[in-house]
Order: structure tokens, then sequence, then C-alpha cells
């Protein structure tokens, strides 16, 4: 199996000590070993896969065809990390995508086209009123997007805290905030606590644009469109960017595995090195400080430094050592919400499937693609998850990146991500192939609804329930974003009240993974922000990007 | 306070709009402040909802104080939770919950600064609001120490339903505890912000359990008159007078105009300035707020007439200070509320009910105020399916029933004025709540119209 992810099989001497190891080489483990290695330390990456990546891979499962089999578009990766490590240098090419479309049962569709005023008329088509709220709604939701870009490469200040760090830190968000006029203070509040169905209620009134609108919202999430704390994840949707153009999606040329392997070409070039196959059993510590890690074969690598990519809930109770490990701490990340609730599906398709109920020649089958054309809709594929249950009738978030990228599939053919949410970790009886079947036989069915030729352009379809993203990728319950982005597990909170800076409980130990502010998303953000943390402590220069600022 | 604000002669009388226990309460203040003050009540009875709580929280003593009112007798109620899977659960003699509760208390004590005053403004604060801000700043974080100020501050934003299988493993007192964190709201135990909830309910409580309702309008009543206020029964306002863009007084159903130098509404946010004030007099986006708030309720109220007083199997006679919570687990509860969402009511509702007498007061969820089938048919549908959850905890109960009486939404919404019939006014939720309560602009009991104020819940 010859994979675009790259695989490593360098053995280091044993009696080495390095200034940091990097436990997985998920995209955010790479970001950190290139900002430490950047700024001249030796650091050493290791990864339990035969390749690197994480959930930023492109896999050839079937020969000629390269999945993204997790992450599969890219927007929120930030373009100050992007410029910091020289991406574009090492291979990292974002294709800008397109519009979206949400179809309905009755054969119509609304088309949310890039262009803004084409994107007003075909409102209009459905609703007058609602064209005329999208531009209130869009000026109101860029509002939030200033003030949130601007937190995301910061470390979050720990309100427990009377260190005049957290204090200057509180200072600089009080400032920011007291940009916005008192009502839009409240309003704020509200976007940041209200369901994405009552937000956008606030501005529409058609059933399928507000569905059309609050798909997105639900994705990674263990929420439903009407569960408080959903309306803040427009912000996913709006505030990344792809060579500036805010609120914009694209693709990584070459799949997602292009960000892991431009990472790693960065890494490598400040020296680093990375060791694929390399099974970390546990963080090995001494007198309060780590020592290094111990590998499943026995072996034990020295450092200086230990940082973990891997999510809050494995680190603490699955690498740590218990009683290295405060009691508080333990339980904390026990009681971690990392459910999984999303599935894929990656499709090796003969040729590009017709959607009839579009006009010939559409440019919407170039962007995102769903079938939930109302809110009831998208609210029951919840209820089925909250009873331990995949969606009977769920949200997909379908795409054809080969119609942008020739790379990933065979001339002529075509390769489809299919994102489907909700999937429980946890199914009656346990996950087992039939089940996974089923699950898949489900999304099938429904886009087959829309794509009478579909089926018969099936060559191969990888199904991924949260099961298999846990067992191949390590994210405990599949969960999508190491960890849920709920309230409780924001900011200061995240991932735990008093350990949302990035250290860990023991000396020289440290936490770089998404289960850490700002969160899931492939940003990279959680990874520089870990490696400007390390770089305090060890006194050198801080080589890790501030933000642009207002762009 | 503006300079201008003080400037203006002080009031000297007030028209209160409904006399519910908040019209009551705030009758009393201003009439022991010396203002003339005439309390308008559409009903024949004043206490308004009170009449339909089968038990309430006892007063804040603050409230009691400022009130007037001598101390309550407060008789504690204990809650019971019955359901499927075992006899009935006395729940709160057991250590874990106790346990529980006491940490719980703690976290309400820590948003007493922001329910005992005026909601602070963020930006353009006065004193008041600056120390308003600092004491809640205080209570969080000196009041709790750092630890509970850590959990505090994680679990203020979550949904009781993880918080509670963080604590507990028995179904039945997780069911039980989740019930009274939603209760009364279009929420569920996995909706996001219902600990908040539940810490505002616990503040309420304050530790005391609760106390039968009935006396407690009775005591308002009698405190409001004895403070002098003037309390004028079946006095339906039809609307508020407003001239100059300040509201003058009020207008009588049967034609007749009352001057005040300032108006109180204890009407919710919506019939306020809906209905009562009229769109027109109002800024569009402060209208659009007002329109927009999440006011429909999704309880109902039985009350059934036994021929003898109420019995529960395993339990015995229900005495009046017992509170049965029906609520079997919190799977259930979620699957009560799914039907709501779609404008439909539960199949098997959860509830909690008292006795009084040969009187049985219920109050069962979930029944939305906007039932699609409409509350002709649903009224006897639900009754219905709320006597079927009822029959295996109640033997022979359908030959006990002498009469019975239904209060949907609609019903309430009628009987007492207030949009949507909502328990609280409208949903508990953090938009909804403190500076954004019931919107902002209208947060701190002002209105944007001089001389009208609100008092409502």
């Amino acid at each position: 199996m010859s994979d675009m992810s790259q695989t490593f099989t360098e053995t280091p001497p044993s009696d080495k000590v390095y200034d940091a190891i990097v436990i997985g080489a998920g995209h955010n483990g790479l970001t950190n070993a290139a900002f430490l290695a950047k700024a001249g330390l030796d650091v050493l990456v290791l990864e339990k896969n035969d390749h690197i990546g994480g959930a930023t891979v492109s896999r050839e499962l079937q020969p000629g065809w390269f999945y993204s089999n997790c992450s599969y578009v890219c927007s929120l990766f930030r373009p100050e990390i992007y410029q910091a490590l020289d991406l574009g240098r090492h291979g990292l090419e974002i294709v800008p995508l397109q519009g979206s479309v949400t179809f309905t049962q009755d054969g119509d569709y609304f088309g949310s086209y890039h262009h803004s005023d084409i994107k007003r008329r075909e409102i209009a088509r459905h609703s007058q009123r609602d064209a005329d709220a999208v531009v209130r709604f869009d000026a109101d939701l860029m509002k939030w997007c200033r003030l949130i870009r601007g937190m995301l490469l910061r470390t979050p200040p720990d309100p427990a805290s009377f260190k005049p760090r957290d204090a200057m830190e509180f200072a600089f968000l009080l400032k920011k905030f007291y940009e916005l006029s008192e009502a839009q203070l409240y309003e704020f509040i509200r976007f940041f606590t209200m369901s994405i169905a009552d937000y956008l209620a606030e501005y529409f009134e058609n059933d399928l644009i507000l569905a059309h609108m609050s798909g997105g919202s639900i994705i990674g999430t263990g929420l439903g469109v009407y569960s408080p704390g959903t309306a803040y994840v427009l912000l996913h949707h709006a505030m990344g960017d792809v060579d500036g153009n805010v609120g914009s999606w694209g693709f990584a040329r070459g799949g997602m595995g292009a960000v892991a392997n431009a990472l790693a070409g960065s890494f490598q070039s400040h020296g680093g090195t990375i060791q694929t196959s390399a099974d970390v059993q546990s963080i090995t510590v001494k007198e309060g400080a780590a020592t290094g890690v111990m590998l499943a074969n026995g072996d034990h690598i020295k450092a200086r430094s230990v940082v973990s990519n891997l999510d809050a809930r494995r680190t603490f109770t699955g690498l740590m050592d218990k009683a290295d490990v405060p009691d508080a701490l333990y339980k904390r990340a026990q009681h971690f919400k990392i459910r999984g609730s999303s599935g894929k599906l990656n499709i090796a398709l003969d040729g590009l499937p017709d959607f009839p109920a579009l006009p010939k020649g559409s440019p919407l089958t170039l962007g995102h693609m769903h079938f939930s054309d109302s809110l009831e809709r998208l609210e029951r594929a919840y209820d089925d998850w909250k009873d331990g249950m995949w969606s009977q009738d769920p949200y997909v978030d379908l795409l054809i990146p080969s119609q942008y990228d020739p790379t990933v599939a065979p001339a002529g053919k075509h390769m489809m991500s299919v994102f489907v949410q909700y999937c429980p970790a946890d199914v009656e009886g346990g996950w087992d192939d039939a089940k996974r079947d089923a699950f898949g036989k489900t999304v099938i069915d429904q886009i087959s609804e829309y794509s009478p030729n579909f089926r018969d352009l099936l060559v191969h379809a990888e199904v991924r329930t949260p099961n298999e993203i846990e067992n191949e990728v390590g994210l405990t319950g599949g969960n999508i974003f190491q960890g849920e982005l709920s309230l409780d597990q924001l900011l200061f909170n995240r991932p735990f009240p008093g350990y949302a800076q990035y250290r860990g409980p023991a000396k020289g130990m440290y936490m770089c993974g998404s289960s850490n502010h700002p969160g899931g998303g492939v940003m990279g953000a959680p990874g520089a922000n870990a490696a400007r943390e390390m770089l305090k402590d060890l006194k050198r220069p801080d080589l890790t990007p501030v933000d642009f600022g207002d762009d | 306070m503006t300079s201008a604000a003080t400037k203006k002669p002080k009031p000297k009388s007030a028209i209160i709009i409904g006399g519910g226990h908040n019209g009551l309460i705030a009758a009393a203040v201003l009439a022991r402040k010396g203002l003339r003050v005439d309390v308008l009540e559409a009903n024949a009875a004043f206490g308004g909802g009170l009449a339909l709580a089968s038990s309430h929280m006892p007063l804040h003593p603050s409230v009691r104080k400022a009130a007037g009112l001598k101390k309550q007798s407060i008789k504690p109620v204990e809650s019971i939770a019955i359901g499927p899977d075992g006899p009935p659960l006395r729940y709160e003699q057991l250590p874990e919950y106790k346990a529980f509760l006491q940490e719980y208390l703690s976290y309400s004590a820590a948003l007493a600064p922001l329910m005992l005053n005026r909601p602070p403004r963020l930006k353009h604060f006065d004193w008041a609001d600056a120390q308003t801000l600092g004491k809640a700043g205080w209570a969080i974080r000196l009041g709790l120490g750092k630890t509970a100020m850590q959990e505090f501050l994680r679990v203020i934003g979550m949904n009781i339903f993880d918080v509670l299988n963080e604590h507990f493993a028995d179904e039945r007192l997780k069911g039980a505890i989740a019930f009274d964190a939603v209760m009364g709201n279009h929420l569920a135990p996995r909706t996001p912000g219902t600990v908040l909830t539940y810490l505002m309910r616990l503040f309420h409580q304050g530790g005391n359990p609760r106390m039968p309702a009935g006396q407690t309008a009775a005591a308002l009543e009698a405190g409001a008159s004895s403070a002098g206020a003037r309390l004028k029964p079946s006095s339906k306002v039809e609307s508020i007078l407003i001239e100059d863009d300040a509201a003058v007084g009020v207008k009588l159903a049967g034609g007749e105009e009352l001057r005040a130098d300032i108006v109180l509404s204890n009407a919710d946010a919506k019939t306020t300035f809906l209905k009562l004030v009229g769109a027109r007099h109002l800024d569009a986006r402060f209208i659009h707020r007002v329109s927009k708030t999440r006011t429909d309720g999704d309880v109902a109220w039985l009350q059934l007439t036994l021929k003898h007083a109420p019995e529960i199997d395993g339990l015995g006679p229900l005495m009046p200070n017992q509170r049965i919570v029906l609520s079997p687990n919190m799977r259930h509860l979620e699957r009560a509320f799914n039907a709501s969402k779609y404008g439909a009511f539960s199949e098997a509702p959860v509830l909690e009910m008292m006795a009084n007498g040969n009187q049985l007061s219920i109050t069962a969820a979930y029944a939305p105020f906007d039932l699609k089938q409409g509350w002709a048919s649903g009224a006897p549908a639900f009754q219905q399916a709320v006597l079927g959850v009822l029959a295996p905890h109640m033997s022979g109960l359908d030959d006990q029933i002498e009469a019975a009486t239904l209060l949907t939404p609609p019903d309430v919404a009628a009987r007492y004025g207030s949009a949507g019939g909502h328990w609280h006014h409208g949903d508990i939720a953090f938009d909804q709540s403190f500076m954004m309560r019931p919107v902002h602009g209208a947060a701190q009991y002002k209105t944007p119209l001089p001389g009208l104020y609100l008092c409502g819940a």
C-alpha cells in the first residue's frame, strides 16, 4: 500500500537526551515540534502508526484514489503558522472551494453561492425577507469573527490566578470586548449562549434556509440545532480563510495529508527527527519532572521536555502513571467530555454523479452538499444519537474534491468525502462489522435519493464510525475535536480548569493537542500556543507567530 | 443615574398592572416609601399564578423584609421520587444527595449579588452596577475559594445530565434532580444551561425545601394593603397611556383612564410592550428583541378531586408536606421532552404533585403551548396520558376521580394574561437571564419609555 502520508523509520541512539519529545505526529504535534526545532531545540516526534498525520492524512485505500479519510477541508488553519513555518515552500497548497447547496425532499434546492449578489437572489427565491436579513446577518457575524480570531493564538488567562500575567491577559480581553457597544456586548453573550436555531430565528424565517445555515453548527458536536451553545459554532465556518479570503474553505491539494507532510518538511528542515511505528506506552516522571517516554517495545527515550499531542483523557489516564497525576486532575480527565458523534464515508467513484435537482452545469456540485432541508429533520437526527443510535436520516456534508484536485483520483474518476452527523461511539451491544455496514448503507441510501446514478458509480467505500476513528487515529470516542467544544470545555476550562495553559502536572510535561485552547478544526493553534509556553519556560526566543490582527 | 434623572421630581403615585406576587411585593415596597399605589388586577383574586403552584419556595428573607412581611411559618416539604424501577425513594435523606446539595447550594449562593440586585450594565455602569459587579466577582472568587470557583466556572455552562452522571449512579435520583432543574422551562436534562436553571432554583429555595402554596398570596395581599396600597380587583388594564414618549397612566377595559407618575407592569415583556404599550411607541430593534423572547409554556396543571385522600402505592396516604416527583430517569425525561420540540405533548409525561385533603394538584410536562393537533382535542388526550403514568402508582385511581380540571398553557395565558402561559414569564436560559432578562435595554426594570417599569418575572 503506497500512501501519500510519509513514513519514517529512524531509530535514535539509546543514550541520547532530547530537548523535547512530542508524542503523536498529528498536525498539532508537528506544528509544535516545528516551532521548537525552529527555536533551536533538538526534537523527536514519535508516532504510533506507520504513517504521520493523525487525523490529517491522505490514504490510498483503493489503488489510485487518495482519501482524506478523517479531516477533509481546510480553512481554520492559522495563516500566521502557514507563513511562519513556510508551509508553501514545503508543498502545502490550499485550493479555495466555494458555495454550498441543500437539496429538498420535493426536488428543489437552495444554493448558497459565493458571490453575494447571486446568493441574495437565490435566498429571495425562497424568501424575500430572508434576502434582506442576510445583509444584517453577515455584518453581525463578521463582527464576532473579528473578536474571536484575535484570541486563537493566545494562551487563556487563569481566572483563579493572581499572577500579573493572567491579570494582564484579562485586561487585554476586556479591552477587546469594550470595543463593542453596550448593546453589542449583550448580543455577543447571547450569541455565545444561544442555540443556532434560536439565533438564526432572529434573522431568518424560511425553514430551508434555517436548516441550510444551521447544519454546520452541529458538526462534531454532541448537540442538536436547538441546543444552547451551538450558535457560536457558526464562527468555525466564518472565521477561517484561504489566502486572506475570510470565510472561505479550501482543499489541501493532495488531500489533508499534505498539511501533515508540509509540517513534517518544515520540522525536518530545522533539524527535527520523526519516528513512525513508535508506540509510546508512558511518560516517565522522576521527582516531579518528566524524563522521557517508554515505548511499547521497552525502549526508554530520554528528554528534558515531553509534549503530548494525544487527547486529555488519554494523556492523563493512559500515558501518565496514575501516581504522577493529582487525584483531582485524574478525575477531571475521566469526566472529560469526549463523546464521538460523527462518522465518515470515503468513496471512490467511476464518474461524477448526477444531481437532477440542479440545473445543468450548475457550479453547486463544487461545494458542500447537504440533504437536510428542515430544522426538525436535523433535530430528529440528534434525537437518534441521544438514544445511542446513528441517525436514521443523518445530516451529511458531502464534497467531491476530485473536481478541483486531479491528484486524488485517477483521470476521469472521482473521490467523494461524506461527513456524517450523528453517529455514536457506543451503540447498543457495541460496534461490529454488520452495524458499521448498516450505518454506511443508511448514508448511501440517503445520497441515492438525490442522485439516482450514484450507486452505479460506486467503486469502493470506506465506512468509518467513531469506533474506526478511535482505533486508528487514537481520538478517544472518535471525537473529532479531541473533546467537545461546549462552554464548560472552552477557554480557561479547556481541557480542565487550572490546566488551560498547556502545562501538565509534572515539570517539563506539556499538552499540544486540540483538547487545549482553542480546540479542534485543523487550526494548528494549540500546537503553536503550547510551543510558545514551552519556549517561555525554557527562556528561549519566542518564534511563534502573533496573530495578523484585523484584516 | 444620569443628572437629568435626579433633577426630576420624585414620583408621588404609582400604578401597578397586575396583582401577582411580584406586583404585590412592589406595591408594598412603594407604598411604604410613601407613594400612592394602585394595584390593578384583571381577575377577582390576587396572587396570579401562585394559585397554580402546588407548592413553592419561601420568599427570600430580604424580599420579605422589604415587603414588610412577618416571618413566614415555613413548613418543609419532602420530595419523594417514584418510578417503575423500585419503591418510592425518599432521596432527600441520602447522604450522597445531601453532599451534592450542599455543594450546589454554595454555588447558588455565589449568584446572590446578581440575583438580589439590579442586573448591572456591563459597559456604561453606574456606581450601584459597579458595586454589584464587584460583589459578584468577590462572591465567586473569594466566597467560593479557588477550587470551588474553578468547579463553579466549569459547571455553570453545563447541562444537568452530565453533572449528575459525574456524581450519581442511581437513575431514579438523577431523574428526580434533573426534573427540578428543567421544570417549568422548555428545557431537558441534556440542554446546556440547565445547571444554571438548577442553581437559580436552589437560590430561591435557600436550602429550605419548599412550603405549601396558598398562604403566601394572602400574606402578600395583606402586606400590600397594610402598607397603604389600594388593591383593585377585576380591573383589567387595556393599554398603557403614552404621552410625549412617556408612560403617564393606564386605560381600563371599561374605558376609564387612571393617571400616575409612574406605571409598573407585572405582566411579561411581550404583553407589556406589544399589547399594552404598542409597538409603534418603541424602537424597531427593541420590539424585535422582545418579540423573539422564548415565552411558550411547556407545562400543564391537572387538579383532581378524589373520593378519598390520595394514596401512593408503597407509601400510603399522601401528606400535605410531601411532594411526589415522577420522573423515573433522565432518559425518560429527555424523551418526554423530545415530543414537545415538534409540537406534540409527551406520551409518558413527567410530573410532580401534592395533596390537600381529597385534592391532588399535578404539574405535568411536557405540554407545549403551540400544540400541533390543537388543545381542543389535545387536552383530553394529555389528561389521559397523565392518568396513564399515574395509574401504576395509585391503585384504583380511575374509580377515585370525582372531578378533574386541566389547565393547558393557552388556558393559563388566557387566565393570567401572560404570553405563552409560561411559568416564569419566559424560559430561564443564559441568553434570557440577568442583564438580558427580559431583553437588554429593559433589564434594569426601567424601560425605554420614561415612567414605565417592569416588575414581572
